[in-house]
Order: C-alpha cells, then sequence, then structure tokens
C-alpha cells in the first residue's frame, strides 16, 4: 500500500506558545498605565495579541508551506 | 415603572432584516446543490465550504448572540473580570491551526462525521463513545436555549412585550423559522445566513467603536467613568493566586473546550481541506478584536449611565445586566440603526442555534441511532433521523427557556463547559499514536464528570471558579472544568499505562492505533 509522504511539523511550532503564555501571565498585564489612545494597559496589551496570534498563526502557516499538508485532497 | 416603549422604526428595520434571512436560509438548499438526503450532505454541507464561508461558518458559530449579550453585560457588572473572552479567543487559534486539520484529515479519510465517530473508530470502544456523544448533546442543549435568552432580550428592547401566551409569540415564531429553514437545508441554511449576520455585526461594532466615544468625548473618558476597582483585576494577597488564576484558567480552560462543542466540531468538519482550517486559525482573530471592542461596550454602558434612565428601567428588572448593551444602542444610535444592531444580534442566534441542532442531530444519528438501535439505516433514514432530531433538541430548548427561569439556563451552559472539556483526552490525545486504553480514558472521562460537577455543586452552581487549596496553605481559585480535566488526564494516562503493562504483545500489536495514519 503506498504510503502518504510522511508529514512533518516543523520547529516553528513553537511559537504558537507564545501568545498562549502572553495572555495567562496576567500579573505581567494587571495594570491600568502606560494608556494608549485612552485604553489602559490592561485593555490594549491584550487586543495587541489578538493581533499578534493572528500574525503568528499566519507566520507559521505560511512558512510550513504545503508542504505540511501532504496527502490533503485540496 | 414603565413598560418598555415600541420601537416602531427600528421593528420596521428588524423584521425586514430577519424575513430577509428566512428567504436566505430556504434558498440556500440550493446552493451548491447536493442530495440532502444523506447526512454528509445535510449535516456537513458536503465538506466543501472554503476559506471564505468557513470564515464566516465558524464566526458564527463561535461568537454567538449570546456572547455579544453577555461578555458586554459581564464587563458593565463586574469590570475587568468580563474581558477574560479576550484572551480566551486568542487561545483558541494556536489550538486550532496544531490540532484539528489533523482531526479533519482522519475525518475525511474514514467518513466520520462527528467526534465521537472517531473516538467509536480509534479506540474501537463503543461505551468511550457513547458517553462522549451523551456528553456532547446534554452540554450543547442549554446552549441552544442561551441563544434564545440573547434572543429574548432584544426582542423586549424593540418594545415586543405582551403578556399570557402571548409573552412568548415573538420568540416562537423566530424559532418555527429557525427550525423550517434548518429542516430543509441543514448546514447550507446557517453558513450562508452567518454571511449576512457577521455583516451587520461588524457594521453594528465599528459604528460603536466610532460613534459612542465622539458622543462621550474620546475612550479615556469612557474608561475614566469606570469604578477603579472595576478597571483592573483586584490584586491577589499573599498565598493566594487571586483573581489572576480566575482569569488565566478561565481563559485556558474555555479555550480547550471550544472546540470540543459538537457545533464548533460541525463547523470544522465541514471545511474542504486542512489548510481552509489553518487559513483560518490565522483569520479569525478578527472577530477576537471584534468581541474585544464589544465587551467594552459594557463601560460604554456604564458612562451612558443607561441603568439610571427610568426608560430602561423595565428591561433591567427583567434581564439585569444582559440589558445594558440593548439599552447603550437604544440611548446612542438613531432608531433605524438600533433595527440593525438588534437583527445582528437576533440573526446571531439564529446561526449557532441551527448549527448546534444539526450537529446535535449528527451525534444522535451516528453515534446512538446508527450504533446501536439501526446499524443498517440507509442514507435517507440517516439524514431524516438527523432532521428530526433537529427539531426535538429545538423544541427542548424552547421549552427550557419557557419553563424555567433564564438563570437555570446559565447554571447549566456553566456545567456544559465544565462537562464537554472531559471529552479532550479521547479526542485530541486520540489524534497520536499514544496507546490510551479505553477503560482508562471511560474511568477519567467518569471522575472528571464527577470532579467537575461537585466542585460546581459546592458554590452553589453560581460560579466556574474552584477555590482549590494546595499544600503549604496556598489559594489557587480556577476554573473548576480545567481542575477537573487534570484529574481526567492524569487518571487517563496513568491507568493506561498500567493497563498497558498487562498487556500481551500480540493484543499491542493489534492497538487500533496502529490503523490511523497521522
Amino acid at each position: 500500500m503506498p504510503q502518504p509522504a510522511r508529514r512533518r511539523a516543523s520547529l516553528w511550532r513553537v511559537l504558537l506558545i507564545l501568545p498562549i503564555l502572553a495572555v495567562v501571565a496576567v500579573g505581567c498585564f494587571n495594570r491600568a498605565g502606560p494608556s494608549l489612545w485612552g485604553f489602559p494597559f490592561f485593555y490594549w496589551y491584550q487586543m495587541l495579541w489578538v493581533i499578534l496570534c493572528s500574525v503568528i498563526v499566519g507566520f507559521v502557516f505560511l512558512i510550513e508551506g504545503k508542504a505540511a499538508d501532504a496527502g490533503d485532497d485540496a | 415603572m414603565t413598560p418598555l416603549a415600541l420601537q416602531p422604526v427600528a421593528l420596521a428595520v428588524f423584521l425586514a432584516l430577519f424575513v430577509f434571512v428566512t428567504v436566505l436560509g430556504f434558498l440556500a438548499a440550493r446552493w451548491r446543490r447536493g442530495d440532502l438526503d444523506t447526512l454528509h450532505e445535510w449535516g456537513l454541507g458536503g465538506r466543501r465550504f472554503g476559506t471564505w464561508i468557513s470564515w464566516f461558518l465558524l464566526g458564527g458559530d463561535l461568537y454567538t448572540a449570546y456572547t455579544f449579550v453577555a461578555v458586554p453585560a459581564l464587563v458593565f457588572g463586574a469590570g475587568a473580570v468580563g474581558f477574560f473572552a479576550v484572551p480566551y479567543t486568542i487561545i483558541i487559534y494556536p489550538i486550532l491551526f496544531a490540532f484539528f486539520p489533523r482531526l479533519w484529515r482522519v475525518c475525511k479519510r474514514h467518513g466520520y462525521l462527528t467526534a465521537p465517530e472517531f473516538v467509536r473508530g480509534r479506540f474501537e470502544s463503543r461505551s468511550l463513545s457513547v458517553a462522549l456523544a451523551l456528553t456532547g448533546i446534554l452540554a450543547t442543549m442549554p446552549y441552544i436555549a442561551l441563544q434564545l435568552v440573547g434572543m429574548q432580550v432584544v426582542l423586549a428592547a424593540l418594545g415586543l412585550q405582551g403578556s399570557g401566551i402571548w409573552a412568548d409569540m415573538p420568540l416562537f415564531i423566530a424559532f418555527v423559522v429557525l427550525a423550517a429553514f434548518t429542516y430543509t437545508s441543514g448546514l447550507r441554511a446557517p453558513a450562508i445566513i452567518a454571511v449576512v449576520k457577521d455583516l451587520l455585526i461588524y457594521a453594528t461594532v465599528i459604528a460603536a467603536a466610532i460613534v459612542i466615544p465622539m458622543h462621550l468625548g474620546g475612550w479615556s473618558k469612557i474608561f475614566a467613568a469606570v469604578p477603579a476597582a472595576k478597571l483592573t483585576l483586584p490584586v491577589p494577597g499573599p498565598h493566594s493566586l487571586g483573581s489572576y488564576g480566575a482569569y488565566a484558567t478561565l481563559a485556558l480552560g474555555s479555550a480547550l473546550a471550544l472546540f470540543l462543542y459538537p457545533h464548533s466540531m460541525t463547523g470544522i468538519l465541514a471545511a474542504s481541506s486542512g489548510r481552509v482550517i489553518k487559513r483560518n486559525a490565522a483569520l479569525l482573530p478578527a472577530y477576537s478584536l471584534v468581541l474585544g471592542l464589544l465587551a467594552l461596550l459594557g463601560f460604554m454602558a456604564i458612562a451612558y449611565g443607561v441603568a439610571k434612565n427610568p426608560a430602561y428601567a423595565a428591561g433591567f428588572a427583567q434581564y439585569k445586566g444582559n440589558f445594558a448593551v440593548p439599552a447603550l444602542i437604544l440611548s446612542a444610535f438613531p432608531s433605524w440603526f438600533a433595527g440593525i444592531a438588534f437583527a445582528a444580534i437576533a440573526i446571531g442566534a439564529l446561526v449557532p442555534a441551527s448549527i448546534m441542532s444539526i450537529a446535535t442531530a449528527n451525534i444522535f444519528t451516528r453515534d446512538i441511532y446508527k450504533a446501536f438501535i439501526k446499524p443498517h439505516a440507509t442514507d435517507a433514514q440517516e439524514s431524516g433521523m438527523a432532521k428530526l432530531v433537529s427539531l426535538i433538541v429545538k423544541l427542548g430548548a424552547l421549552a427550557f427557556i419557557v419553563i424555567l427561569p433564564a438563570t437555570t439556563a446559565i447554571q447549566f451552559q456553566l456545567l456544559g463547559g465544565i462537562w464537554i472539556i472531559q471529552t479532550l483526552p479521547a479526542v485530541m490525545l486520540g489524534l497520536s499514536k499514544l496507546r490510551l486504553r479505553p477503560a482508562a480514558l471511560l474511568t477519567g472521562w467518569a471522575a472528571g464528570m464527577v470532579i467537575g460537577t461537585a466542585m460546581a455543586a459546592s458554590t452553589a452552581f453560581k460560579s466556574a471558579i474552584f477555590p482549590l487549596h494546595l499544600p503549604g496553605g496556598f489559594l489557587a481559585p480556577g476554573y473548576a472544568a480545567l481542575y477537573a480535566l487534570i484529574a481526567n488526564l492524569a487518571i487517563s494516562l496513568v491507568l493506561s499505562w498500567i493497563l498497558n503493562a498487562f498487556r500481551s504483545e500480540a493484543a499491542a500489536r493489534n492497538d487500533p492505533a496502529a490503523r490511523f495514519e497521522f
């Protein structure tokens, strides 16, 4: 039986842990200052990590490329 | 107390949009036409949704009407802790990226439509599969009921408040519509309607984030109106993780639970490829940004002083903090725009409620009906059963909300999160070659269910946060679901290790894991 090409999760995936660590370390961002555009730190820090999370996941997706999905139908 | 005023303009806009999505829902049956008499087409849209449709479908699925009402309500009432929805909806995406394309691939290759079906194949255990199926159904029912709570609040804000049998009439009509288009079009209906719903939600939130701060003199004025105690989390005392532990574990536990819910699983499995799921893990955070802004509507409601406005007293008396957002919308926007915003919330209830009922129907059909009652059911019998179950599930949710007080639905939904996370070891570790044994997983699941429920019971089902006392007098308050999951994982792993030590070599070689290519 032909085996599909072996898929390997790349080391880049370690990066995926960053957004999680950044938002569970509550003690590091639970303060009001410095504020940005009127948003206290607590709020803009977490909103910023929404964007960084998207960027990091997108980066890992692009750098792994199609090889990571060998055997997929599409 | 004066009753809530009827809003004729808002109501007209609301009804027009509602009729529009109803028509769309029925037309959806013809979209990318497939044989709706098979479960694969009715309940999973034929696994044909590409990046954009999946984006709308998952967005509509995960960010529900109840979220839109309850998250700002929590921020309005309790302050910073309500913002946990943002880290929660950050953590889900690395998890989605890392695990679920693999689940998609396995399910596609073996034709699985549900998570319990995957587990039945992966561990060759019908008892483990049925435990997971029942957990999924049980956890989803109150979630559907809560969507109705979101809709009820909006209908009340429009001034639709009758008495006696008329009181629930608008809700009843909305539900008949929902049931009918789900029955005829299956998953295609919420997929199409989700596009409309999301456009309306984005319009509402962006308008609110621009217009309301302008009214109030900028964001800094809004935050300045919030009492300091609500603006950040209380700093924990010595020997305690305090509010930090609660905040972080709520975010982490909710995130781990999310994709185990049947409706999220259905949304994921309906994608056309693993890459579609990965792309969405990068694109879906756009919704989290919207959710963050939505959460802040709670603070805007404080700054607007809606709670003191006598026009809304009746709404707050009945719906408590959940009325904050509707009251804010009514006071900050012209009537026609309030109609759009309310339609966004109500349609935002239809989409997930529809997907949830389809997901539970898929599970009942594949994992109980076909697995135990009628193993040789034809395609048509399968889809017929699923359509029927989707109706029953929705009727159940409607009865739930009409007969029982809303707080009961909220308490059950809290338990639902604690229960559904107990399916994690079988589903997510099942995606690896780990030689886990079904008996161990079932024991771990049972222990997790009991421990988690007992933790919630110890707070009289009022809070999901359990004050865990660690040795050395250290207090770690945390999300009960996560603590129960840790016990479940420990039992599943240790018991599997013990069972494997006593296993014959031939049996070990025959482990079903060997038949799965990960």
